[in-house]
């Protein structure tokens, strides 16, 4: 045995299963997060990512397998618990208030107060000062903590809620499709950050259904189909067409070109039939 | 706030650096004025008086002498108190429709009290106001539960304590008023605390201290402490506050609390200092409380507006219905006045809060 030499991950699931009713929505499922990685969790629509994240988030109980915590079996009742244990989730929308200053959502629901008895506020300076700095860290530089967070970028508030949540003690950093509602520029913002949470220790969970996105950042790659764990690979193991290609299902995808092209009577039609073709043949688009 | 990849403005041609730098901090202060929510209501507020004063038909102008102001501080301290609840629950995403009437039920409880059970005033009033906080939780779980707009909800409230109000009344005492004696026991404390005057020859209503503290408390709940943090967020976004760990539920709970209690305090000045109410009292104010509430800034849509715009707006409602008994005019114009205020105020509530919140320093 060389356990002595492993690293103990982060975060493991253990042939996790779950089911609603009679519906399967993870079965067998298996992976590992360790600190310092971006672990990207790839799939279609339905193939049950989210229910896998709302597991490691303490939001749905799992009915088999295990999950452990640097080493240490746990059973979550609720959010509060995985927050507890450091697994923080940055969802796509529900991460701010966006008519609130940006020190105010930094604080939100965690507020640093001065004084006691009905004395009792908010120390602002310091939260006005903390917030600056973990922003500085992600190399953003808030030159009006007031303004509020709607007037930000879409980019942006991902970073405010991601600093948030590293500085409230995130250990392991799950982001729900943070780059599926952005542009191509603000996508590659968020990626940004995603590596700058990876680079001070974190442990970074990566939802997404864009391969485009996911090869660039990920150091391994879980797919899932159909609640299966489709396959798990180091980023040595594979390569952005191969990942393309098993993520859509490289049949449909030259059957579905094949139809577009019959159909295709204009140009930009055509186009995509080609590009489909292209990703179904495991060309690099 | 500055990054790198966002696309900077291409600065004034001719501004030379330090000429540059003045003219940014001079931006950020309009800016940030700009921001307040009750900027509109001051100026409002400011146009109105000026207009007031200027039509102001009294020999003396009375408008703008001391007594005027005895006048329009009665009366905008009479919807200031409520106008501040209101704004906090507004600010929180919900309305209470049943905020007017429950000022008269609060004040027809405490007259009952006192009258029939004949119950020290000091004991009466801590009823009404335990009553009141029932009622306003009873609002609040109502809303949550459902999951009904709490227009609704509360507006069936409105309906079914404007008809306890009246019928309780006339079974009680056949008429459609209560009295409130003055020789019950602890009603001379009360009443000067609660519905008596100050500042001698001109005579100010102690209402009006109670607005300008409660105001001030609001303001400094809304924006010092952490409960105001979580009043912007469960209006502003309740599913991203409930995702941070703000209890949700509790927070408006305690707001529809605070508004319902706030009406007990109103209809308790009311019955001390009328000596009586009218089983009709309060009815149709709720509107002029979500008039002064919005004209000071609130959004309807919740998670923004602010105590002080509240008060303003209210000061604004004393301005107009002074104004014009002052004027001259058929007092009936009031309503198209106040009308016509309403809808300049979400205007300009609309236009400050797009240009806030397109400014990108
Ligand atoms: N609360 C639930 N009750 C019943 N079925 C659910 C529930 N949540 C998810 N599912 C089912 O589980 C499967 C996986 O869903 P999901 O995890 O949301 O997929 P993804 O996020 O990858 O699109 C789907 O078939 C979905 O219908
Ligand atoms: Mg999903």
């Amino acid at each position: 045995m060389n356990d002595s030499k492993k690293v103990i991950p982060l975060l493991e699931v253990r042939n996790v299963s779950k089911y609603f009713g009679s519906v399967i929505a993870l079965r067998d499922i298996s992976m590992q997060v360790n600190g310092g990685e971006v672990t990207c969790v790839l799939g279609d629509n339905g193939a049950g990512k989210s229910t896998l994240i709302k597991i490691l988030s303490g939001v749905h109980p799992h009915d088999d397998g295990e999950l452990l915590v640097e080493g240490h079996s746990v059973h979550f009742g609720g959010p509060r618990d995985a927050r507890a244990a450091g697994i923080s989730v940055v969802f796509q929308d529900l991460a701010t208030v966006p008519l609130m200053s940006i020190w105010r959502n930094f604080f939100l629901g965690s507020e640093p107060t001065l004084g006691i008895g009905p004395a009792r506020r908010l120390d602002i300076g310091f939260a006005k000062k903390v917030m600056r700095e973990e922003m500085g860290k992600m190399g953003i530089d808030v030159r009006d903590p007031n303004q509020p967070v709607g007037t930000l970028s879409g980019g942006e508030r991902q970073a405010v809620a991601i600093a948030r949540a590293v500085y409230f003690g995130a250990k392991v950093l799950i982001l729900d499709e943070p780059t599926s509602a952005l542009g191509v520029r603000q996508s590659g913002i968020v990626l940004k950050y995603v590596v700058q949470a990876r680079e001070r220790g974190l442990g970074v969970i990566f939802i997404t259904h864009n391969p485009h996105h996911a090869f660039p950042v990920g150091d391994r790659f879980v797919l899932l189909n159909r609640g299966r764990l489709m396959g798990s690979f180091a980023k040595s193991e594979t390569t952005l067409a191969e990942l393309t290609q098993m993520m859509a299902g490289g049949e449909e995808l030259e059957r579905l070109s094949k139809e577009l092209e019959k159909m295709a009577t204009e140009p930009e039609l055509e186009q995509v039939a080609r590009e489909l073709a292209q990703e179904a043949g495991g060309k690099p688009g | 706030m500055s990054v790198a990849s966002q696309p900077v403005p291409a600065p004034a041609p001719s501004a030379k650096e330090a000429g540059a730098d003045e003219r940014t901090g001079g931006v950020r202060l309009i800016v940030r004025l700009l921001q307040r929510p009750e900027l509109g209501a001051l100026l409002g507020a400011m146009a109105v008086y000026a207009l007031f004063a200027t039509v102001d038909a009294t020999p003396g102008h009375r408008f703008s002498s001391i007594a005027g102001m005895q006048n329009w501080t009665d009366v905008a301290s009479s919807y200031g108190i409520m106008a501040v609840a209101v704004a906090l629950l507004m600010i929180g995403g919900e309305f209470d429709l049943s905020a007017g009437v429950m000022t008269g039920t609060s004040g027809l409880l405490l007259g009952m009290m006192i009258t029939r059970y004949q119950l020290n005033v000091w004991v009466g009033i801590v009823v009404v106001l335990v009553f009141a906080a029932v009622i306003g939780a009873m609002n609040g779980l109502l809303v949550i539960r459902t999951k009904l707009p709490s227009f609704i909800i509360t507006l069936a409230t409105f309906f079914v304590l404007r008809g306890v109000d009246v019928g309780v009344t006339k079974l009680l005492t056949n008429t459609v008023r209560f009295d409130v004696s003055d020789h019950a026991p602890g009603f001379a404390s009360a009443q000067a605390i609660l519905g008596s005057t100050f500042l001698a020859p001109y005579n100010f209503q102690d209402a009006v201290l109670w607005w300008i503290a409660i105001t001030i408390i609001a303001t400094w709940v809304l924006t010092q402490t952490t409960f105001g943090n979580w009043i912007f967020a469960v209006g502003g976004d309740a599913n991203a506050a409930r995702a941070v760990g703000v209890p949700v539920v509790r927070t408006k709970i305690i707001l529809f609390m605070v508004t319902a209690m706030s009406a007990g305090l109103v209809g308790i000045m009311v019955a001390l200092r009328f000596k009586g109410i009218q089983s009709g009292q309060g009815v149709g104010q709720e509107f002029f409380y979500i008039i002064a509430a919005v004209v000071g800034g609130c959004l309807l849509t919740g998670g923004y507006g602010s105590a002080i715009g509240a008060s303003i707006g209210a000061l604004i409602i004393g301005f107009a219905q002074i104004g014009i008994i002052f004027a001259g005019w058929e007092s009936d114009w009031y309503y198209t006045f106040l009308g016509v205020i309403l809808f300049l105020a979400v205007g300009v509530n609309t236009v400050v809060r797009r240009r806030a919140s397109s400014a990108r320093r």
